[in-house]
């Protein structure tokens, strides 16, 4: 109290004094904090340079450096959204690759065979129906938990991949459905081009859908999650509808995997059923796992990681494959955390003893 | 619906059935005693029927029956002792990657080895032909799956009611702290159980190798369909793997005849409306 009562002595005063500049910054925080929603400043930076990064490759001329980042960043909004479920909810789910299918779907179809590409109308309907998915599986699913929950989410995803493989008139069948039309972004005729259009309609998307989901972790509800995560006997003991809580968190991951899918069909031009796959949902996860679970931004650096060794390994050894499975092996055995965890240790070994 | 069209797809259930039930006998048994989904069942599975492919060729169909589940229990005892040890106390997630990694190599050693084409096993001589069941003509070998899948379910049984293994393989299910405070090497038995659940996946593969054609992929294919058995038996069941493997297989055959568009979508309803009348599946144990 004293303290307060000071600085607004020092304030009012009107000779500077090296008090006020820290007042100063208190309020540039306190401003930062009802705009940003306590946002550490360092992912406005990582922002600032993914705004730059088009024109950084202007004297390259590279398309290729450039539709990488793009789908990368496509894959984020995916990766952060089942790290929601899985870092954050305790969801375990091996399934999650079934939203991003359909929103791709939803995507291809309502372009393809309706010739609607309309972004608002798409992203709607996508919600609309990765919302009914949600919680037919969810109300189904979350009465069970652990190895049951994953099996679900698989064998649901098996479902809906084996959907669009024999619904052929309107899905394509397993040869997939091409020919998906640019979006048109909410008026028609403002139609968001490849390449630079594109990346920065992803790169919106992918901020908003960060900063969105941060919000909802450090809300009330995403605590009461993380509570739920970490002992749930007690937290239903405390009164909390845990089932409710986490079917909640399944939809909300359920729509931004399907926001994902929507761009994905849009980015691709094209949708088959390896999208809503088993080995989709599963890299998701080892994505999720290599950046480290239950931190939001470490999901986005492990689909960095994952789709720069993915690209680097399949351009030199069609045998790609095998070595991502050593790598997958490699990885669970020996690096605990994921790169955050990483992080969080060297940062602690360089911090000076005694500094908290 | 004819008379005849029933028993030949009723015992081409059947033989699918039985076959689904080889590997998810295994798969049920490494979840009841070690925890771990193991998402590379279906790589021993489709290398057992490849292996299986080669041997055959090379000397004769009999001998692929014992050289190919002898070759992959070996790479279970491996994979058992340098990998899936060091799981044992680690998060559900972990143990996932780490087989889903084992299934991504297997997946492109295969296509490595063999290639990305079709392969068919052809069945020995002495069984190749049809025969006449109730008055319908029907495949020798398919019987022979048949009889094959009901021999194995019996030994198994035999083994697991019957005999000193059996019972502390049941106690382990139930207890492993218990057991191995019994002084049971319980990390010898868990070897034994995840080499020889890979070895029955792979004699399985050899032995479906006539019936189902061989191609890249297959091992997913029968990974979903083998946890979809087991999920509806109940893990850590011998007796729910079976009987699973027969409700789910005969399921899916008369499904994919009847209703091709929606054959797996309704099998997975099948499994769906199963686990919510019991959670834990019809012979389920009540597991944590």
């Amino acid at each position: 109290m004293v303290d307060q009562s000071l600085t607004v002595q020092e304030l009012t005063s009107p000779v500077g004094t090296p008090l006020e500049r820290e007042t100063v910054d208190v309020t540039r925080t306190t401003f930062a904090r009802r705009w940003l929603g306590g946002v550490h400043p360092g992912y406005l930076g990582f922002l600032a340079a993914l705004v730059a990064y088009p024109w950084l490759l202007v004297p390259i001329d590279a398309r290729y450096p450039l539709s990488l980042a793009t789908g990368i960043l496509l894959v984020s909004i995916f990766t952060m959204s089942l790290d929601l479920m899985l870092g954050y909810a305790g969801l375990a789910s091996f399934g999650h690759a079934a939203f991003l299918g359909i929103g791709g779907y939803t995507a291809a179809i309502l372009s393809v065979r309706f010739g609607i590409s309309n972004l608002a109308v798409t992203m709607a309907v996508a919600v609309v129906l990765a919302s009914l998915g949600a919680l037919v599986l969810g109300l189904l699913a979350l009465r069970t938990s652990g190895v049951y929950f994953l099996m679900l989410t698989l064998a649901f995803a098996q479902i809906i991949s084996a959907a669009v493989s024999k619904w052929g008139p309107v899905t394509g069948g397993t040869n997939g459905l091409p020919g998906v039309q640019s979006p048109d972004l909410f008026v028609p005729g403002w139609t968001v081009g490849d390449g630079v259009p594109f990346y920065y309609l992803t790169l919106t998307a992918a901020a908003l859908s960060f900063f969105l989901l941060f919000r909802i972790i450090h809300s009330p509800f995403g605590r009461t999650l993380i509570g739920i995560h970490q002992n749930e006997r007690r937290m239903r003991a405390m009164g909390y509808d845990v089932r409710l809580y986490k079917l909640i968190a399944f939809w909300i991951g359920g729509m931004f995997a399907a926001l994902a899918g929507v761009l994905y069909a849009y980015f691709n031009h094209f949708i088959s059923p390896d999208a809503t796959g088993f080995a989709q949902s599963g890299t998701a996860v080892i994505m999720v796992l290599l950046g480290g679970e239950g931190t939001l931004i470490g999901p986005v650096f492990g689909t960095v990681a994952y789709m720069l060794i993915q690209n680097s390994l399949s351009s030199f050894t069609p045998h790609w494959q095998l070595i991502l499975g050593i790598l997958f092996v490699v990885f669970v055995m020996f690096v605990r955390g994921g790169l955050a965890g990483i992080w969080t240790r060297v940062r602690t070994r360089l911090q000076p003893r005694g500094a908290a | 619906m004819s008379p005849d069209f029933i028993i030949v797809q009723g015992l081409n259930g059947i033989a699918y059935g039985l076959l689904i039930f080889l590997l998810a006998a295994g798969l049920s048994l490494i979840f009841g005693m070690l925890h771990v989904v193991n998402l590379a069942h279906g790589s021993f599975f489709m290398i057992g029927a490849y292996v299986g492919y080669s041997v055959g060729r090379a000397l004769n169909f009999w001998a692929a029956l014992v050289v190919a589940p002898i070759g992959v229990g070996l790479c279970g005892v491996l994979i058992e002792i340098a990998l899936l040890k060091h799981m044992y106390r680690r998060p559900l997630l972990d143990q996932v990657i780490l087989t889903f990694g084992l299934a991504f190599m297997a997946a492109e050693l295969v296509r490595m080895i063999w290639g990305a084409n079709e392969l068919v096993l052809r069945p020995p001589d002495i069984l190749s032909g049809v025969t006449l069941v109730l008055g319908s003509t029907y495949p020798i070998y398919r019987l022979f799956v048949i009889t094959i899948g009901v021999a194995v379910a019996l030994g198994l049984w035999t083994i697991e009611r019957r005999t000193r293994l059996g019972s502390v393989i049941r106690a382990g299910v139930a207890d492993r702290e218990m057991v191995s405070a019994l002084g049971v090497n319980i990390g010898a038995v868990f070897t034994g159980v995840f080499a020889f659940g890979a070895a029955l996946a792979a004699f399985g593969g050899v032995v479906a190798g006539p019936v189902l054609s061989l191609y890249p992929g297959m091992d997913g294919e029968v990974l979903i369909i083998g946890l979809t058995v087991v999920v509806v038996g109940g893990l850590g069941t011998l007796t729910g793997a079976f009987w699973g493997g027969l409700l789910i297989g005969t399921a899916v055959t008369f499904l994919t005849v009847l209703v091709p568009q929606v054959a797996l979508v309704l099998t997975f309803a099948v499994m769906a409306a199963i686990l919510l009348v019991r959670p834990n599946g019809l012979f389920g144990l009540k597991l944590a």
